[in-house]
């Protein structure tokens, strides 16, 4: 089996534009969440959001382009550019065609379809734009990435709702792994904050009108982000010899399914992704250091998810620091594991465990280190990645810290 | 007035519990009639819907919300000081 080696990484999110402000926001313990502003806000109940406000589309695509990318596939193209950047691989000859793009989202092109929607419908126009479905597929975001890089292998999408970017990456890594490709672009993208994306999530009734606060007793929600993460996957010895520098190491993944229920989140189904990772990983579970929460804010996550941590790993539960940072960027939904995953490469990388914020009051049933409002400095060398999506549907990565 | 709003939540209830109207009493809970927590978010759609009114309900505290789901007969009172309170 091959190593696998995170050599490039890019985002844009509520809390910046790239990776290093990101990272330098999340050590900040800064809020990326704020009051929403798009059309018809004033009609929704839930007005507030991890909305990247200083986006400026027109000032990054050309004309055509813009025609044709979807604010998702915006987002994707941007991370991917930094992380391609920082990689430093060129997609041509024999890397080409062993390279692939595998992403994840939920929502693909809303925004596209919100507005298109709403001209049929609501302004009576009989003509709609003749690139809407190229705009609005789920796949536009990949598919363009492979076309922006000359990536000719295995392109596909990943849609499991909250978990799509970790199922994602969790794909990119064994096809690295076994040896099917050399490199994979990873990762995902949402653009949800537009005004169907948002009341649709109002109807549910489990977002927070106020603040996201993973963890706390007196929590009362999840808030959505937008935004997007894009890594570089590469077999380790291939980033070796060219000398790239590594970020971290992919060491494990493992997916369930609860088969329970289509909302409530399951302890069992859970705790089965963790150990998974853990056993895939080939690890003993006390050399985990961090776990970057699912942790959405919502009353059954928080308390499910860190039953299952501590149904996962015993008595070393209480060892360890797990922290939420959508409390800072929001969830970004099929994008979020992607942003949550630099907070891991950060934890491994320059020995920072990300805060939750907005922790107010501990709650008995989350009793875990949960790295309350203040980032902090700590050796770790093995972090997981935590995602469990509405449907039932886990995925959880471990990662090592460079060899 | 106060009669309709009575008929017609049982009415809700009921179909949520999949029960007829007669079995459903004001003074059961809806986990009793076992509604869980989407039949209840699916029953105050439904009672917003009925009688136009926002529902002050969220999932996550649903012991701190304004809006009692104790029992049947809460519901009621409750619809009914909604409605009056959003009737301007």
């Amino acid at each position: 089996m091959k190593r696998v080696v995170i050599t490039g990484a890019g985002t844009v999110n509520a809390l910046g534009l790239d990776v290093p402000s990101t990272l330098a926001a999340m050590a900040e313990g800064k809020c990326g969440i704020g009051e929403l502003n798009f059309r018809d806000v004033d009609r929704l109940a839930i007005k507030i959001g991890g909305q990247i406000h200083a986006w400026d589309a027109e000032g990054q695509f050309n004309r055509q382009q813009m025609a044709l990318y979807d604010r998702f596939t915006q987002f994707t193209l941007v991370a991917a550019q930094q992380a391609i950047g920082q990689s430093g691989l060129e997609f041509v000859g024999e890397l080409a065609l062993r390279s692939g793009v595998i992403l994840g989202t939920s929502g693909g092109g809303l925004t596209t379809q919100d507005d298109n929607y709403r001209m049929v419908y609501e302004e009576g126009k009989n003509r709609v734009h003749p690139f809407v479905v190229p705009k609005l597929m789920n796949n536009a975001a990949c598919s363009h990435v492979s076309m922006e890089y000359n990536i000719k292998g295995p392109c596909y999408t990943v849609a499991t709702a909250c978990a799509s970017s970790n199922h994602a990456m969790g794909q990119a890594f064994n096809m690295i792994r076994c040896g099917m490709s050399t490199a994979m672009i990873t990762g995902g993208s949402e653009s949800m904050l537009c005004f169907g994306g948002v009341k649709a999530w109002e109807g549910l009734r489990v977002m927070s009108k106020d603040a996201c606060r993973p963890f706390s007793l007196n929590r009362n929600g999840m808030v959505q982000g937008e935004g997007a993460a894009v890594f570089v996957f590469e077999e380790m010895e291939h980033a070796q010899k060219r000398g790239a520098e590594i970020l971290a190491e992919v060491i494990g993944f493992a997916m369930t399914s609860d088969a329970s229920d289509i909302v409530m989140p399951s302890k069992q189904g859970a705790a089965r992704a963790i150990s998974g990772a853990i056993t895939d990983a080939r690890i003993n579970k006390d050399e985990i250091g961090y776990i970057n929460a699912h942790g959405t804010g919502t009353a059954a996550n928080d308390k499910t998810e860190c039953a299952a941590v501590a149904d996962a790993l015993g008595a070393h539960a209480d060892n360890i620091m797990i922290s939420s940072t959508k409390s800072m960027h929001g969830h970004l939904i099929g994008g979020t594991g992607a942003v949550e995953l630099l907070a891991c490469i950060m934890a491994l990388k320059d020995g920072i465990i990300a805060p939750t914020i907005n922790y107010e009051e501990p709650d008995p049933e989350c009793a875990l280190d949960v790295v309350p409002n203040e980032a902090r400095d700590a050796q770790v060398d093995v972090a997981l990645s935590n995602a469990f999506a509405f449907g039932g549907l886990n995925a959880v990565l471990a990662l090592r810290k460079a060899p | 007035m106060a009669l309709d709003v009575k008929e017609k939540i049982i009415e809700i209830i009921a179909e949520q519990a999949v029960l007829d109207p007669s079995d459903v009493s004001l003074d059961q809970t809806l986990e009793a009639l076992g509604i869980d927590s989407l039949g209840l978010v699916e029953s105050i759609f439904a009672i917003e819907e009925a009688f136009d009114i926002t529902v002050p309900f969220n999932a996550n505290e649903p012991d701190q919300s304004e809006f009692d789901i104790s029992s049947v007969a809460a519901i009621v009172k409750a619809v009914q000081g909604l409605i009056e309170d959003q009737k301007a």
